[in-house]
This record gives C-alpha cells, structure tokens and sequence, in this order.
C-alpha cells in the first residue's frame, strides 16, 4: 500500500522533532551535571538524538520536494509547524526528572527502531539499523539510574518518585494513533506506536520493579504536540534554539 | 588516512571506509559513518576525497548508512593498534539492552589486567566509554561494543 507525500513528511517531521527538541533539552544539560560522567554522557546522548534529527530531517526535506535543507526545517519554522510530542518538550526539572524523561523516551524508541529496521523504506531502514544500536545505550544508562535514585537515599527516591507523577500525564501520547500513523504503519513504513505498548510497559516494569516505583497512573492524559499545539515551555525553548538563525538569516561559518 | 578522533587508526583500519572503486573514470569512496552524531563524518569524508585528488584522481564520497558500522568491522590489526595507543579494543559479545548493570569484562590496555570498572558508559568521543584499572589505577578508554 502506497503512503501520500504528506502523509510521508508529517510523520518524517514528528520523529524528526521529537530527536531534536530532547536533543536540545538534554544539551541544556552541558556544564550542569551533578557529577563530570553525566556531564559527557547527556551531550552524548543528545548528539546521538541530534545526529538521527538531521537524518531525517534531510530525508523529509528529500521527499517534500521543496528545497527546504535540514537547518530550514530545524531552525525556521513556527512553534505551530512543530510536530514533537509534549513529553520531550518539558522543562528539565532535576537530574530525576531528566533521566526519567529519556529512559521513556528510550523505553518507547528502542522496539520503534527494532521493527524500523525491518521498513519497507530503505532509507528509514537505514536510519534505524544505526539508531536502535545507540539507542540501547541510551535505555540501560538511563535504566540505571532510575534504579539508582529510586532505591537510593530518602531524597533520591522522593525526587525519582515525584519524577513519575510530573511525567505521568505525557506517556500516553507516545502511543497516539490517527490519519498519518496508520497510513505509515500500513505501508510498512513504520510499527503503529500502539503496537510498542507492551514492549514500553515490560522495559518499564522490570526497572521499576527494581527501583522500587510504582506504574504511573494517568489521570489527565495530554495531547496536541502532534498537531502542533505545545505547552508554555515550548516558545522559550525554540526562542533559545532559533536565536542565531532569526537574528542573522541565513548565518553560516 | 588516520581517523580524526583516534588518529592511532586509519578509516579502513576501523571499518568507516567501505570501499574504493573507479567508475567510469572516478574514484568512488564509500564511507559508514560510526554513530548519527559522529561530528567527525564530514571531516573524515572531506580527508578522503582530497587524499584521492592529491593522489591525481577524479574523486566522490559515498555515504552508505546501510548496513550500519559495527565494532566486528575493525580489523585486527586495528585492535592491535588500538591497544598499543592505550584504548580497549570492543568486546566481540553483542550489546544487550537486557544487560542491565551487566559489566562486560575489559582488560586493562596498559597493564593487561582484567581487574576493571567502568566509570562512566559515555567517555571523550561518541565511541568510547570511561574505564579504569584496579590493579595498576590508571583510567583508560573503552572503544564501545556496537
């Protein structure tokens, strides 16, 4: 089954999002970390997340078809045009909240590009093969920590436990389908996000269990990111991104 | 060609040179970048290409993302050269995510003890984990399993 254009872009752009706006969190990082391994291992891992943005941001500007380059689509389109999940978006918080956020994110982005790998999409196969391999990195070093905070001191465990109730409400939005999903995952292009759910849930499960957490409860599931509508924080974020760009259009060194 | 973060090592040593060919009068080289974010992938393919020009070809760089770079693609001889310049060659066992807190065992580059700790999975360059050695207390960089 054959997917249209635009079904092609929007899904390429919200992956390609969701890579570069932790990415960008992550990096805020840099200099910060409580200790000087952290402070190598989060720019590490946002340059893999940024490294497999410009990939495919540079795909989704192949198969658009209208001469945007990967640093147009990065850097020059509105809060709106942005198509990233809620969860990636959110502020740091503590080093907790930080290293929860991106074991998610992992958790759910480790089956993605196992059965990615497989896509009837050559390219994105490609991307895939090398991301899943970076990838299982980045879920056992965040893993570990989430069991080493969770079963940790008083305030490690409460700050890890805190942790799980802020993120609750941004899981479920992992795992949304609509209109761009289905058609991807119909062509083979991609797995449906729904279909990783068990896959999430067992990742998490056998870290929480260890940690001593409880599953998150989600009581107010939110939802937009892609679509498009963001959160407060969002702005600030690409204020900070796109600086350099929207004050000297077209800078280059 | 040396490789810009572990100059010990040329690009075909560790396997990010696939392949050289002449094409219809060019020289084609194909190049496997090692992660997505590898800042060094320009500069290596920018190296490439001029070694072929100076060397008096018509010359183009290939990326080839599939399939992806392994650590199995260094030679031996890369691994010997690795270790003689103080980095541990990766282990030949696959990576697990399953693993967790699994320690792989490292020997010691300098020393060749096996008596190790990791201190840290992400070291100096997207390839190398942090490591140091118990027996002679000297830290060393681990070349990552992937």
């Amino acid at each position: 089954m054959e997917v249209s254009r635009d079904h092609l872009v929007t899904f390429l752009l919200r992956l390609a999002d969701d890579h570069l706006i932790l990415g960008h969190r992550l990096s805020e990082w840099c200099g910060h970390a409580p200790m000087l391994e952290e402070d190598l291992a989060m720019p590490n891992i946002a340059l893999d997340l940024i490294g497999q943005a410009r990939a495919l941001y540079q795909y989704a500007g192949e198969v658009e078809g209208k001469g945007r380059s990967e640093d147009d689509l990065a850097y020059l389109r509105r809060e709106r045009e942005y198509l990233n999940c809620l969860m990636v978006e959110r502020p740091n918080g503590d080093f907790a909240h930080t290293m929860l956020r991106q074991f998610y994110f992992s958790a759910f982005m480790h089956p993605f590009w196992e059965k990615a790998s497989a896509s009837t999409d050559e390219t994105l196969a490609g991307i895939a093969a090398k991301a899943v391999k970076e990838v299982s990195y980045h879920v056992r070093h965040c893993g570990e920590w989430v069991i080493r905070l969770g079963d940790g001191t008083e305030e490690s465990a409460a700050r890890m436990k805190a942790a799980v109730e802020a993120l609750a409400p941004y899981v479920d939005e992992l795992f949304e389908t609509d209109a761009v999903s289905e058609a991807v995952s119909k062509a083979g292009i991609a797995p449906a996000p729904a279909s990783l759910r068990s896959s999430f849930d067992s990742t998490v499960q056998r870290v929480f269990a260890e940690a001593f957490l409880d599953m998150p409860e989600t009581a107010w599931p939110q939802t937009g990111g892609r679509q498009g509508r963001h959160g407060e924080a969002m702005g600030y974020l690409l204020a900070e991104l796109q600086h350099i760009q929207r004050t000297y259009p077209g800078a280059v060194w | 060609m040396p490789d810009p973060e572990v100059p010990c090592v040329t690009v075909a040593d560790l396997g990010i040179l696939r392949s050289v060919e002449i094409l219809g009068g060019v020289a084609v080289a194909r190049v496997t970048p090692t992660y997505s974010g590898c800042p060094a992938v320009l500069a290596i393919e920018l190296a490439v290409e001029t070694a072929l020009r100076e060397a008096g070809f018509d010359a183009r760089v290939e990326r080839v993302i599939s399939p992806a770079w392994t650590t199995d693609w260094i030679t031996e001889d890369g691994r010997q050269k690795l270790r003689a310049y103080g980095i541990a060659p990766p282990a030949k066992a696959s990576n697990s995510i399953r693993a967790l807190f699994g320690e792989t065992q490292v020997d010691c580059p300098q020393c060749g003890s096996w008596q190790t700790e990791r201190v840290s999975e992400f070291g100096s360059t997207a390839c190398k984990a942090l490591y140091r050695c118990t027996a002679c207390r000297e830290p060393f960089d681990y070349f990552k399993c992937i």
